[in-house]
């Protein structure tokens, strides 16, 4: 183990991180055909057709306009087909320049075994930078209609005291949306993940 | 392998401004390596361009190419082991050679360059040897503490081959003042992983009469190695 290289630092993403990661959302076209991650669904793809937006807010409570999302979840099937034309299981999206909304436009995962014969409930990866985040955070959002299962979850069940789990579930909105709003301070503080 | 925090940067580090208000405040939850983060999305050399690694030529007009010193910035994308990370996505950002970035939001005097974005992207080959063709970028002002400039660098994102691999980082250039007062560069507590953040000249790299080389090695975390020997292709 004393042989292992450390791992590289991270460094903030930075206010223009959409130049590199999403540059035809910034204006700049012509030079990659499209953003990598714009658009997860195919005609093909099999699953319950569901969206996911919400907001990151600062510890003012101001929206951050300048972040970019990204997503990775299991088919519905609850496998990481990460080779499949059909579904990738990745997303990515820019927070709106001026309202900070962001959304994506997914199928819902389904559950997922582990090695261990464990199964976690139905979960997406949700990771932010932006500048100001000097490492991305992780977090997980989860389904409130999976409720019940959601007592039996392996990760879930590391969030202690369980006051702040609340902030790992959706809220269900109109057509299929749930609203994931992430907050980063405050009494509302998201949980996020060292995983 | 879990993550070693003390080569990493605070959420919160005072002297760079931004981080004050965007840092959560309870510690993270450790949480165990599920197949959620033991696999990650994999990309493939036909979602990208001939040109996407080439930012000389990438924005340019046909003829033209960016202004500024031609620089290549190469290196190898390694896990912890010392293992080259194949077929893995490196994008990369940075400002021109006046500090400008191609932004609405950015302000800075300095002129754009019409045949210079400020985008690419490449897939490393089997080795983790990755390549960049671009040009200098210059250190620009930002409005942090009232006269901060940033060190000339180069954003990179990078995907290896499971989700708890994901890194952004910033490339620096050796001997550049700047380096050291950067509160960017300075929110990471360690002067060895600051040092590894800094690409030195690669004389045996330049293409002479052409470009000069960077070499700039980055490091993603390993992986428990039953994951690691047997990828699974969905659980
Ligand atoms: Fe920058």
């Amino acid at each position: 183990m004393s042989d292992d290289l450390h791992e590289t630092a991270s460094q903030t993403a930075g206010p223009y991180v959409h130049i590199g990661c999403m540059p035809n959302a910034c204006g700049i076209t012509g030079v990659f055909a499209e953003d990598l991650g714009a658009q997860m669904l195919q005609a093909e793809t099999p699953g319950q057709r569901i969206a996911i937006e919400g907001v990151i807010f600062d510890g003012d409570g101001a929206p951050l306009t300048d972040a970019v999302v990204e997503i990775w979840q299991a088919d519905e099937q609850g496998r990481y087909t990460t080779r499949s034309a059909a579904f990738s299981g990745w997303g990515r999206a820019a927070a709106d320049a001026e309202t900070g909304r962001w959304r994506f436009e997914t199928i819902k995962p389904g559950a997922v075994p582990c090695p261990d014969g464990t199964v976690m409930v139905p979960h997406i990866t949700v990771w932010i930078i932006a500048r100001g985040i000097n490492i991305g955070l992780h977090t997980r959002m989860y389904f409130p209609e999976d409720y019940d299962m959601q007592a039996h979850d392996p990760v879930l069940a590391r969030v202690q005291p369980t006051g702040r789990l609340h902030t790992l579930i959706a809220e269900p909105g109109p057509d299929a949306t749930y609203n994931f709003n992430i907050y980063l301070q405050g009494p509302k503080e998201t949980v996020f993940f060292d995983v | 392998m879990p993550r070693d925090w003390t080569r990493q940067p605070a959420a919160r580090a005072p002297a760079y401004r931004s981080s004050s208000m965007r840092s959560p405040e309870h510690a993270r939850i450790s949480m165990p390596a599920t197949p959620t983060e033991n696999i990650g999305p994999v990309f493939t050399r036909d979602s990208l361009g001939p040109l996407d690694h080439d930012l000389i030529v990438n924005h340019a007009r046909p003829g033209q190419t960016a202004m500024g010193a031609r620089l290549i910035v190469h290196g190898r994308l390694l896990d912890q082991t010392g293992r080259g990370v194949p077929g893995a996505l490196i994008e990369v950002w940075q400002a021109n050679a006046s500090g400008r970035y191609r932004h609405k939001r950015d302000g800075y005097l300095a002129p754009l360059d019409p045949d210079f974005g400020g985008c690419g992207r490449v897939i490393t080959d089997q080795n983790g040897a990755y390549m960049f063709r671009t040009i200098m970028p210059a250190p620009y002002p930002w409005p942090n503490g009232g006269n901060d400039w940033r060190p000339a660098h180069i954003h990179f994102s990078v995907f290896g081959q499971c989700f708890a691999q994901r890194l952004v980082t910033q490339m620096y250039f050796e001997g550049d003042p700047l380096i050291a007062r950067c509160p960017i560069v300075n929110a990471v507590p360690d002067q060895d992983a600051i040092a590894r953040l800094i690409a030195q000249p690669d004389m045996e790299a330049t293409v002479p009469m052409d470009a000069r080389a960077y070499r700039f090695d980055i490091v993603l975390r390993g992986r428990r190695a039953s994951y690691f020997e047997n990828r699974p292709e969905g659980i």
